[in-house]
């Protein structure tokens, strides 16, 4: 039995959210990407304020002291850094049950240049006390997640993505829960969002090479899930963390403070942005020039266990 | 401006125009706001500013500030015309082995200062200004300014604090193309009366047509105009002008088009028959 909601698209299941609970209204800083249609069939709560970013947020502060539930829409960058001390100061102080969609995140913006690259998202929204963190892997990862996540009374940062699954989810989606979708002794690739896809091609290849390979979606950032990340590092002899995010902040660091917590040991092997911008192009050149392609992280694990091995 | 001097900034935008194009393919541009303010950065370039090939670390050069960022196809095709920039780095446009990408990058020779994210650089140009106006020099600082990027807070802030601090050698220039992202800016946030709201603000104001170079000579003449004041020009433009078909409308803003259509598209340039689109639109903010 499919776990995916009858909609199709993240708009149609906004919509459906809406159309049933008078509460949500749908914002937006002229960033109508993933929010096209919504326009005209949502009318007055529909709100778009202009390439206005704290504005929006402080709008949406008061739309939600009224009792609604805005989901703002902007690109990530412009959400979580032009925006920063309005959703912290606004959102995070008084709790607020506004959802924070951020688009274009990590190496979606492919070739717009580092005022575009959102790679420091997450380590800013974690650190806003109660707001929570949302990285599904696919358009399906996106659609399973939806209503929970809409409907949980807390704020939370969407990273937005919604590109086409290349597998299967056959885990239901629950706030702070990761999928585990293989388990394996000699290494755990732990990863979110959009590099998801190549995390599943790099454990696969690891796979066929003889290795006993684990794979976690993480999904939720924060809460992390952090059974899953205990037993992923008392199992595998090296954890490795793939993220379009910088090294500080993210996946990795929240492994790092999730290990050192438990008092567990085990080898960490990053795969992030290590104090840099990326390189500005199209997908397949930047995923390719970066290092991470499904190819490229099974080879920088591959030469990692050799090195542990010898 | 004599009829010759006029028909060769005439030349040079087409050609810039035709740089542009190029680049709206295989990855596509942002060709309907470049192709808006490329008579007005050609004017600017080439009879305004004080800057060339061989005084662009100059410290008593004037600068311009790109801060609508994503129409850096048009001051990169004219760095072409201008010697700054050689012809074949335009197709490394989006490729990992250059810096040639949907932004502006200051690696590039002739880009002073990196732009993407709307509504900063009013602020770095007038720290600019400032520095001038402290070492007593003779420099002015050009900031071009989307309609749509009027709506950033910043822009307002850095308004003020240019009248407050009588930086007369600051002139923000708005491409008043008539549309931002997805529709006409009045449909959105009305902007009307724009050269009003910056005279509100302490700021000397001019209107004109940013296509017409008799009227981008007169408007820039004597400026500042009042010792103290800072200009703002409302430069009334198209978006996408010079290609008929995919001028003025909301869904020409970024565009990839195939190559077969940047034929089309080039020789609708040269004045023939109209390209026929068939390529999706993309809107990318």
């Amino acid at each position: 039995m499919s776990l995916l909601p009858s909609y199709k698209t993240y708009e149609d299941g906004l919509y459906a959210l809406a159309q049933a609970d008078e509460r949500f209204v749908v914002m937006t800083a002229e960033n109508r990407s993933a929010i096209r249609n919504l326009p005209g069939k949502l009318g007055d709560r529909f709100i778009d304020v202009g390439i206005a970013e704290q504005t929006m947020i402080g709008a949406a502060a008061g739309l939600a002291v009224r009792g609604r539930v805005p989901v703002v829409h902007a690109l990530a960058t412009f959400l979580t850094l032009r925006a920063f001390e309005f959703i912290r100061t606004d959102v995070g102080i008084a709790h607020l049950p506004v959802k924070l969609v951020g688009t274009f995140t990590g190496f979606v913006s492919e070739a717009n240049g580092p005022t575009h690259q959102a790679i420091e998202d997450i380590a800013l929204m974690r650190g806003i006390p109660g707001v929570n963190v949302w990285c599904p892997a696919d358009e399906d990862d996106l659609l399973m997640g939806l209503e929970t996540v809409m409907l949980d009374p807390k704020p939370c940062y969407v990273r937005y993505n919604n590109c086409k699954a290349a597998f299967v989810h056959a885990e239901p989606f629950a706030i702070g829960r990761a999928e585990t979708v293989m388990e394996g002794t000699d290494t755990t690739i732990l990863g979110y969002g959009l590099l998801f896809g190549e995390c599943l091609k790099a454990a696969n290849a690891l796979k066929d090479a003889g290795y006993s390979v684990g794979l976690v979606n993480m999904r939720m950032l924060k809460p992390a899930d952090t059974e899953t990340i205990l037993v992923a590092a008392r199992r595998s002899k090296l954890l490795v963390t793939v993220e379009d995010h910088f090294q500080t902040g993210g996946l990795y660091t929240i492994v790092a403070e999730t290990l050192v917590e438990h008092g567990v040991m085990a080898k960490v092997l990053p795969i992030a942005l290590k104090e840099r911008w990326f390189k500005p192009a199209l997908m397949a050149d930047l995923l390719e020039y970066e290092g991470f392609t499904g190819t490229a992280i099974a080879a920088r694990i591959t030469d990692q266990l050799n090195t542990t091995a010898s | 401006m004599t009829e010759t001097e006029e028909q060769e900034l005439k030349a040079i935008a087409h050609r810039v125009r035709r740089h542009v194009v190029r680049m709206a393919t295989d990855g596509g541009c942002f060709i309907g706001a470049s192709l808006s303010c490329v008579d007005l950065l050609t004017y600017l370039y080439k009879r305004w500013l004080n800057v060339s090939g061989d005084k662009l670390q100059d410290p008593d050069r004037d600068y311009l500030l790109l801060s609508k960022g994503h129409d850096v196809p048009a001051l990169y095709g004219l760095f072409v015309e201008l010697g700054f920039l050689e012809q074949e780095r335009l197709k490394n446009h989006l490729k990992t082995s250059d810096h040639i990408y949907w932004h502006p990058n200051r690696s590039i020779p002739g880009v002073e200062f990196h732009s993407g994210s709307l509504g900063h650089l009013l602020g770095v140009g007038l720290g600019i200004a400032l520095d001038i106006k402290i070492r007593t020099g003779n420099g002015r600082v050009v900031v071009v300014l989307g309609d749509g990027e009027t709506n950033e807070g910043t822009i307002w802030e850095a308004a003020l604090v240019a009248a407050a601090k009588k930086l007369d050698n600051l002139i923000a220039i708005v491409d008043r193309n008539g549309f931002q992202a997805n529709m006409a800016t009045e449909e959105l946030i009305r902007l009307e009366p724009l050269t009003d709201k910056f005279a509100a603000f302490g700021w000397e104001t001019v209107r004109l047509d940013g296509h017409d170079f008799h009227e981008l000579e007169q408007g820039l003449a004597g400026i500042p105009r009042t010792s103290g004041r800072p200009t703002a020009i409302v430069a009334d433009t198209v978006r996408g002008q010079g290609l008929p078909s995919i001028s003025a409308r909301a869904d020409r803003w970024f565009c990839n088009f195939s190559h077969q259509e940047i034929d089309q598209l080039l020789e609708e340039l040269e004045g023939s028959r109209r390209a026929v689109i068939e390529s999706d639109i993309i809107v990318a903010r």
